[in-house]
């Protein structure tokens, strides 16, 4: 029999964290991710997780810890959203560099200055550049059934991942939840093996200082140089793309939903015009989607479920039909555009698909839009395209501009 | 008490292969050889870039028989948190967690994750090697370098503030043991890091740590220096085991003698000092006076 609850992002998270059996979870509170470190809390305090929680005294210390505990051999999980993101930077940076399979929730979090506490996601965008897989969730069913195969995939392939979700929006909003089977979850999770074994009878020096050059061990055996160790983090990202998508195929097969691997599609079949984003976005694009075909317009929606490594093949697959391709982002590069429609514009140079990309940058520090106000962002786009050559553009959403 | 060892009855292995890249002369290298002498072979060291990151060497070789996980500046203590943490939940009990620091990851940019392992009452050792600036870095001023010294950050004026008592702070945190040390002294330093094993909780290191380049000494005056430390005062060797002070060594030789001697005569062994005013000298030897006198008044002698 199915146990479906009405819970939260938060809770939902938690809930997988609790079925993951990590060893050591270490937090900071920061709004909106700290109902879900409270709700660990609970679980640890109430005896119904077997972990050890250090309640560190900053984000900064919260992964430092996951990455020493993880490098001995713990099972590990934090999370945080927005500043505290920030604050972690240094050690985001670490924790992919040591290889070590750290599974983190970004809570998506506008960042300041000045303050926000609303949802976009700058924080998890900004932290792109890391070597850190990031997945994109849209509801608490993905947020749950994501947590458990992001083990999995960090497992395998010794990269951390970053489960991230849009704060409030998912967070604090109630869904129905099908929580999954706890010894299913077991038998898809298989024990953690670090990677480097920490023991007295074979005393290393993890992550010392690395020249440029390869150097000689003491058998005289060449061994990597920085060069060659930071390639083989680039090299293992572009090779997750098969164990991501098998995970969550497995992950199908054992529980019965399948979230798409690295990217879903909406009512593509004969689509010509594609919305596409990421999270919750994505997700409000789908409503979009149906009152554009009620109007006959062939609209259909690709999400983003992986932004890094990029799926670079699959778009490229998925926006081939497409006249127009309109992307609704929650962050951009400042003094360039839109995260993801960069990416989309990179991805598809080269493939002979020439659609104009429309970038509209929506919900910023959690500016509410509609699933009415991307409808008409989308009749906007169509009929300037009809008219001119729009180019690719980047609009603001919702939002006075002009000086 | 700490049990009386001779210097026969020091742990024999060598932990630290002879040729490693520290500097000649180095207080650190002569402090490392015997504390992990004492803590021996069931030990895991968390460390940040620093000169004991120099120390362990280059990838692929390693100087040392010991398992050690380096990490960033700011998080050592945090990093060995978690390695206790991990080492609990993984039902791993007999390892000793130390987290070996300088002065600059401990009193400037680790004091924040040094504070909280602290306030938790982590299970580990962390002991400070304070050279009295960032050394690795070539020599700039830290919060642990005295009154008076010149550095390259203060080139041409000196440090014009005194050294932070850390030692109050972390004393401040409620941990179950704290104690000053000196590589020049090493029976004392080797004893106190074998009790400090022993204890659970949070523990506490102090070590004046003698460095020939960035004091501006000569290479073989390393021993000479520390010792004049103690003798003047600048470092006290003692302990606080749960609120208790005691003097050890040669400190409490100098405290039942009271025969302390003046600090000029370690300043002026050093090049770092050779543009000390005299008011500056006056201010150091002022506040090592009062701190002695708050030690003799807790030691009750």
């Amino acid at each position: 029999m199915s146990d479906v609850r009405i819970i939260t992002g938060n809770e939902a998270a938690a809930l997988a964290v609790k079925l993951s059996r990590p060893n050591v979870i270490a937090a900071y509170p920061i709004t909106p991710q700290t109902s879900l470190a409270e709700k660990l809390s609970t679980y640890v305090e109430g005896g119904e997780l077997r972990a050890e929680y250090v309640r560190v005294e900053g984000e900064h210390s919260a992964l430092t810890v996951c990455i020493s505990a993880s490098t001995v051999g713990a099972r590990v999980f934090t999370a945080t959203s927005s500043n505290g993101l920030l604050y972690m930077h240094e050690q985001i940076h670490w924790a992919a560099g040591s290889r070590l399979p750290i599974v983190m929730c970004c809570v998506n979090r506008g960042v300041g200055a000045p303050w926000s506490i609303f949802n976009d996601q700058q924080d998890s965008f900004s932290q792109r550049d890391t070597g850190w897989i990031q997945i994109y969730c849209r509801n608490n069913q993905e947020i749950i059934d994501t947590v458990i195969q992001a083990y999995r995939i960090a497992e395998s392939v010794y990269i951390p991942v970053m489960v991230c979700y849009d704060g409030f929006v998912l967070s604090h909003t109630m869904m129905p939840v099908e929580i999954p089977d706890a010894q299913k979850v077991a038998d898809f999770l298989p024990p953690y093996k670090p990677h480097t074994e920490i023991s007295p009878e074979n005393p290393r020096t993890v992550n010392p200082v690395f020249f440029p050059w390869r150097r000689e061990n003491h058998e005289g055996v060449l061994c990597d140089g920085y060069m060659e160790m930071r390639y083989k983090l680039q090299d293992a990202l572009l090779n997750s793309f098969d164990i991501i998508t098998d995970a969550g195929t497995e992950y199908a097969r054992i529980f019965g939903r399948d979230h798409g691997g690295l990217l879903w599609e909406y009512r593509t079949d004969d689509a010509d015009i594609i919305l596409t984003g990421m999270g919750s976005i994505a997700a409000e694009a789908t409503v979009a989607v149906d009152s554009l075909r009620d109007e006959g317009i062939k609209a259909g929606v690709v999400g983003i479920r992986v932004f890094r490594p990029f799926p670079r093949h699959e778009v490229a697959e998925a926006f081939q039909k497409a006249r127009v391709i309109i992307a609704f982002e929650k962050c951009l590069s400042y003094g360039c555009d839109g995260g993801l429609s960069s990416d989309l514009k990179a991805a598809l140079y080269g493939t002979g698909i020439t659609a104009p990309i429309h970038n509209y940058i929506a919900g910023i520090g959690g500016r509410d839009v509609k699933a009415r106000e991307l409808t008409d962002a989308v009749r906007s786009s169509l009929d300037e395209t009809e008219r001119e050559n729009r180019g690719n553009k980047t609009i603001w959403l919702n939002c006075r501009t002009g000086s | 008490m700490i049990m009386q060892e001779n210097i026969f009855k020091i742990n024999d292995t060598e932990y630290i292969l002879p040729g490693n890249r520290a500097c000649q002369g180095c207080g650190l290298s002569l402090a490392y050889r015997y504390i992990l002498k004492a803590l021996r072979e069931n030990t895991i060291v968390a460390l940040p870039p620093s000169c004991l990151c120099v120390l362990h060497g280059l990838y692929p070789n390693s100087s040392v028989k010991i398992p050690a996980i380096n990490i960033t500046f700011a998080g050592n203590a945090a990093s060995a948190s978690g390695i206790v943490a991990a080492l609990k939940a993984l039902n791993k009990p007999d390892i000793t967690v130390l987290a070996l620091t300088g002065d600059g990851g401990t009193y400037d940019m680790g004091i924040q994750s040094l504070s909280g392992a602290a306030e938790r009452n982590t299970d580990f050792i962390f002991a400070c090697y304070d050279n009295e600036a960032y050394m690795n870095t070539g020599t700039q001023r830290s919060g642990a370098t005295p009154i008076g010294a010149l550095t390259t950050t203060t080139p041409l004026l000196t440090k014009q503030e005194n050294k932070k008592d850390l030692i109050k702070i972390m004393e401040a945190h409620g941990i179950p043991y704290l104690a000053s040390v000196s590589p020049a002294y090493p029976i004392d330093l080797y004893e106190k890091f074998v009790k400090a094993k022993r204890i659970k909780g949070t523990r506490y290191i102090h070590i004046d740590t003698p460095c020939p380049p960035g004091w501006g000494y000569p290479v073989r005056e390393t021993v000479r220096i520390g010792k004049l430390a103690v003798e003047t005062g600048i470092t006290v060797l003692f302990e606080i085991e749960n609120g208790k002070f005691r003097f050890t060594g040669r400190s409490e030789t100098i405290a039942k003698k009271g025969k302390r001697l003046p600090v000029v005569h370690y300043v002026e062994k050093q090049g770092r000092f050779k543009k000390m005013s005299i008011e500056q000298l006056n201010r150091l030897q002022s506040s090592i006076d009062a701190r002695w006198n708050e030690y003799l008044k807790r030691a009750e002698m």
